[in-house]
């Protein structure tokens, strides 16, 4: 049976996730708060915007509406970088330190020698690195722009009309998904970007924008929120999902899933509704248990430790706890 | 009632006296705690937190729909600002000069996200009284911006004379019959009578407004709650209750406009043919609507029925029943560019409940 760890912090969760294998939680409010192994607040903001674990595990950067990105560990926070009166809306940890984060049109790459600068004529909404760290894209107004974070070499523009908000890789690098305004995914398959034709994958049939993407073990499947189910398209072909039909789990009558989060070890997925509900659902079977029972707001960030045996969640109003799972 | 966070969209042409607005409304002591949502920080003076920059970013949709068309930006500030609970009373978004505010209305209908915690309130423009005449020449967003409004600030009215600002008044009344209108000098507007408003709030909707189609309409009562006494603006009353002028004569002493208003009047409607008609006719010449707003008495129904719509975007609800003295009767006014005045009435009149 699982067993929760439950805290009540007043402020929407915008990041739950693990630094060095303990709980950590990111506020709206600015502060950063690790609860576990000798509670501790940092105040890292005055209003944060944005959040993501670094890919060593061992801190988190926040952007906030200070112009400030900081990197949080228990220890305090650190200024990485400073925009005077912007908004940090997004940030995104990448392989070897690396560090993007932007504001408006601007995305900066922050590495251990130097900060870049890559501007784009429409606002970024969301950014992520490949997963050797070579490039980043930026989700922007009618598609994805495609930098090399070294050299001078121009960016690859992938165009998709419409507003893409999130951006995300696959595991083998081989495609990119974007989250829209509207209620679709869309994907290019990158082995094949020049001839534009053909690359293209279009997700929809969402009753509501599909917010969170999670790519589940050796990225076969991309679950994504936006439906009374947790939808989870078959990437295991050489054509990613296209002609396939998504798997849907954990599907309610009455409620919509905001939040998913693949399993590092099984084929699991981790689905949070916006009634607060959390299950867990195999994707081969779609076999189904209930972790949390309805809270008072929506789940708004879903997390599992390294070794699959905790999930961290967060709640818009401010609940979050630590689900422990043992078979 | 709600506890979605009011917004007020604040739009002018260039000049209009946006920056004093907001300068007044950030500095005056009204115990309210706004946040502006600026293009640039630019002229506001005051060095104030809540203020937020954001670049204007106008989305379409994937399938192309004008109506559609949202400020993206917005989306994100205004989730952003109120992720933070009971962080503000309100938020007030200026649109630069030369902006549609279309799209800055429609984010608040169309995007779910936004209407779950936020409220479009009014949309309140400012006009330059002095330059108004010259930019319906070769500025057809400024007319846009009071066609769209539920508040007309004439400002800057001591730079021109009476029969300018009378003329003037007339322009805009022709442009807009539904807004309510105000002058100022130096943006110098109570501000009581720019934020809260309720100008989408179907259960406010028309309740005080004293111009809505009535120019012969006798029995309303022309009470305003607020106390004029504390401010040194004026507030028009040209179209009152008490005015028993011709308004059609205005039409020669008015300048030329190329926005519309079409005012539909009748008795009780046949609510099966009334609803496929305004849903037909807003999703066909949706583009050219900029607002509608109506009262409509349904046959056999005892609750008024209010509409409201931006472009193709139609909203409706009961609102509360009829009084004992009121008289049952529809009214309807659409405002718009290239719509066909003989169409909409002749399919108006065939909804008429028999």
């Amino acid at each position: 049976m699982p067993t929760i760890a439950p805290y009540d912090f007043d402020e929407h969760v915008e990041l739950a996730g693990f630094v060095d294998d303990q709980p950590v939680f990111a506020l709206v409010d600015g502060t950063v708060r690790f609860p576990t192994a000798g509670e501790t607040v940092v105040e890292a903001h005055d209003g944060l915007l944005s959040a993501d674990i670094t890919a060593d595990g061992k801190s988190l950067v926040t952007g906030g509406e200070d112009g400030k990105v900081m990197r949080v560990t228990r220890q305090g926070a650190e200024l990485i970088a400073e925009q005077e009166r912007k908004w940090i809306d997004v940030v995104a940890c990448g392989p070897n330190g690396a560090v993007g984060f932007g504001a408006g049109r601007t995305v900066w790459v922050a590495t251990q020698d130097a900060i870049k600068q890559f501007d784009h004529e429409r606002a970024v909404e969301g950014i992520a690195f490949a997963p050797k760290g070579m490039r980043i894209a930026c989700a922007r107004y009618q598609g994805v722009s495609l930098h090399w974070v070294a050299g001078q070499s121009a960016p690859v523009n992938l165009h998709w009309d419409g507003a893409h908000t999130g951006v995300t890789f696959s595991p083998d690098g081989r495609y990119i998904v974007t989250t829209m305004v509207e209620n679709a995914l869309h994907g290019w398959r990158l082995d094949n970007v020049k001839t534009a034709e053909g690359t293209h994958m279009r997700m929809a049939g969402y009753l509501a924008k599909p917010k969170s993407l999670s790519w589940s073990r050796k990225g076969r499947y991309l679950a994504s929120s936006g439906a009374p189910s947790a939808v989870c398209w078959p990437f295991t072909g050489k054509q990613g999902p296209m002609g396939q039909a998504p798997r849907e789990l954990g599907t309610r009558s009455d409620a919509m899933v905001t939040q998913v989060a693949c399993h590092p070890i099984e084929d699991v997925v981790a689905i949070g509704f916006d009634d607060g509900t959390i299950l867990a659902a195999k994707i081969d079977d779609a076999a189904e248990v209930q972790l949390r029972r309805s809270g008072k707001g929506a789940v708004s960030t879903l997390a599992w430790d390294q070794a699959g045996d905790r999930l961290v969640y967060g709640s818009e109003e401010g609940e979050a706890g630590v689900i422990s799972v043992s078979e | 009632m709600s506890d979605r966070t009011p917004v007020t969209v604040l739009t002018g042409y260039l000049g209009s006296g946006k920056t004093t607005l907001l300068n007044r409304i950030l500095s005056d002591e009204h115990g309210k705690k706004y946040a502006v949502i600026v293009n640039e920080f630019g002229e506001i003076g005051i060095d104030n937190d809540l203020i937020v920059e954001s670049d204007e970013e106008i989305y379409e949709m994937n399938n192309g729909c004008v109506c559609c068309t949202v400020r993206g930006d917005l989306v994100r500030v205004v989730q952003g600002l109120l992720k933070r609970k009971g962080r503000f009373d309100g938020i007030l978004v200026e649109t630069t000069g030369l902006a549609d505010p279309a799209p800055v209305a429609q984010t608040f209908f169309m995007d779910d996200d936004v209407r779950a915690k936020a409220q479009l309130d009014a949309v309140v423009a400012l006009v330059d009284a002095k330059h108004f005449p010259l930019r319906l020449n070769d500025a057809p967003e400024a007319e846009d911006q009071v066609a769209f409004a539920d508040v007309v600030i004439l400002n800057k009215t001591d730079l021109v004379s009476d029969d300018e600002l009378t003329k003037l008044k007339a322009t805009v009344r022709k442009i807009n019959p539904h807004a309510t209108i105000h002058t100022a000098e130096r943006s110098n507007i109570g501000l009581d009578e720019v934020l809260d408003r309720g100008a989408f709030d179907l259960d406010r909707i028309l309740e005080d407004d004293p111009h809505f189609l009535d120019v012969h309409d006798h029995d309303h009562h022309h009470d305003h709650d607020h106390d004029h006494a504390h401010d040194h603006h004026h507030h028009d009353h040209e179209c009152g209750p008490d005015c028993d002028h011709e308004h059609h004569k205005l039409d020669a002493d008015t300048h030329d406009v190329s926005v519309k208003s079409i005012s539909l009047r009748a008795g009780e409607m046949n609510h099966e043919k009334f609803f496929p008609w305004i849903n037909k006719i807003t999703q066909i010449d949706g583009p050219d609507i900029l607002r509608l707003k109506g009262i409509i008495a349904f046959a056999g129904d005892d609750d008024r029925f209010v509409v409201q719509g931006v472009h193709m975007i139609v909203e409706g609800d009961h609102q509360r029943p009829w009084h004992a003295d009121e008289k049952r009767e529809t009214r309807l006014v659409f405002i718009g560019r290239n719509l066909d005045r003989e169409k909409i009435e002749r399919t108006f009149n065939a909804c008429i409940a028999a």
